[in-house]
């Protein structure tokens, strides 16, 4: 179904998304960490990409890659974290066993995914037009959950004014 | 294709799992929460394929709440740091019993 070339990209991106994801998670440096992370987006924007879902690809490097990774390197910033403070302390045996629990984790997600059919044809064609489907979509049968999400919006942003305003917070009365 | 892209989406899923139990830096560890979403958000694409436009839509939806749950978690965070002075998860331990 699928030629040679997709199918070495293909793996290609998820391997490049797998090293970068273990290279985030095992990073000191909050920045460094970022990075990785945005290493992760841009190769899971290129599997939406060869998945068929175009748009999705763009908005995931606009909005995760371009907005979230920016608020968090912001934060970084703000917080101006010293070489003592990002030091953590680790103990090997919560380490094996969070390991433990994230690998069977992994192992029972692997094992549902094998035992499942799945058809290898017979998939949906990809549209050539990558907004119309989503947008018809979206503004009629999700309309109502559309309008919801912009209120989230709203409240997450005069949430996060208040929550981050020096002042006369509740308990900030000290500082 | 489909059972690839579910198989990535598990493994990095578990990758966040770890990651937000061995890590104590709050912001590291919701750069782990992110990638749990997009792990999610993976398999909502490959599944699109079998079933249609709608978990994209949904994707749409996950990357707004994702926003929203970012914008207010690194509030929080950045009031934490001011009170303690540390994003170390470990050392802010005001409801341990």
């Amino acid at each position: 179904m699928m030629g040679t070339y997709y199918t070495i990209h293909f793996w290609l991106f998820s391997i490049l998304a797998i090293v970068a994801a273990m290279a985030m998670v095992t990073r000191r440096n909050p920045v460094a960490a970022a990075l990785w992370l945005v290493n992760v987006m841009f190769a899971l924007a290129a599997l939406y990409v060869m998945l068929g879902a175009h748009f999705l690809g763009a908005a995931q490097v606009l909005v995760y890659a371009g907005a979230i990774m920016v608020v968090f390197v912001f934060v970084v910033m703000l917080l101006n974290l010293g070489e003592n403070d990002v030091k953590e302390r680790r103990s090997v045996g919560a380490a094996v066993a969070a390991s433990a629990i994230a690998g069977a984790l992994a192992a029972e997600l692997l094992y549902v995914v094998r035992a499942q059919p799945f058809p290898v044809d017979g998939l949906r064609p990809v549209d050539a037009d990558a907004l119309a489907p989503i947008a018809n979509s979206l503004f009629t049968d999700n309309l109502v959950a559309f309008e919801v999400t912009s209120l989230l919006l709203l409240v997450a942003v005069v949430g996060a004014v208040v929550l981050a305003k020096r002042g006369k917070v509740a308990g900030e009365a000290r500082t | 294709m489909i059972r690839e892209a579910l198989f990535v989406s598990a493994i990095l899923f578990s990758i966040g799992v770890l990651g937000v139990l061995t890590r104590r830096n709050a912001l590291i560890l919701f750069m782990c929460v992110e990638l749990m979403l997009n792990a999610v958000n993976l398999s909502f694409v490959a599944l699109s394929r079998l079933h249609g436009v709608g978990g994209q839509v949904f994707v749409l939806f996950v990357m707004t709440v994702a926003a929203a749950e970012a914008a207010v978690g690194l509030a929080i965070v950045i009031s934490v740091f001011r009170h303690y002075r540390t994003v170390d998860l470990g050392r802010i331990r005001l409801l341990r019993g």
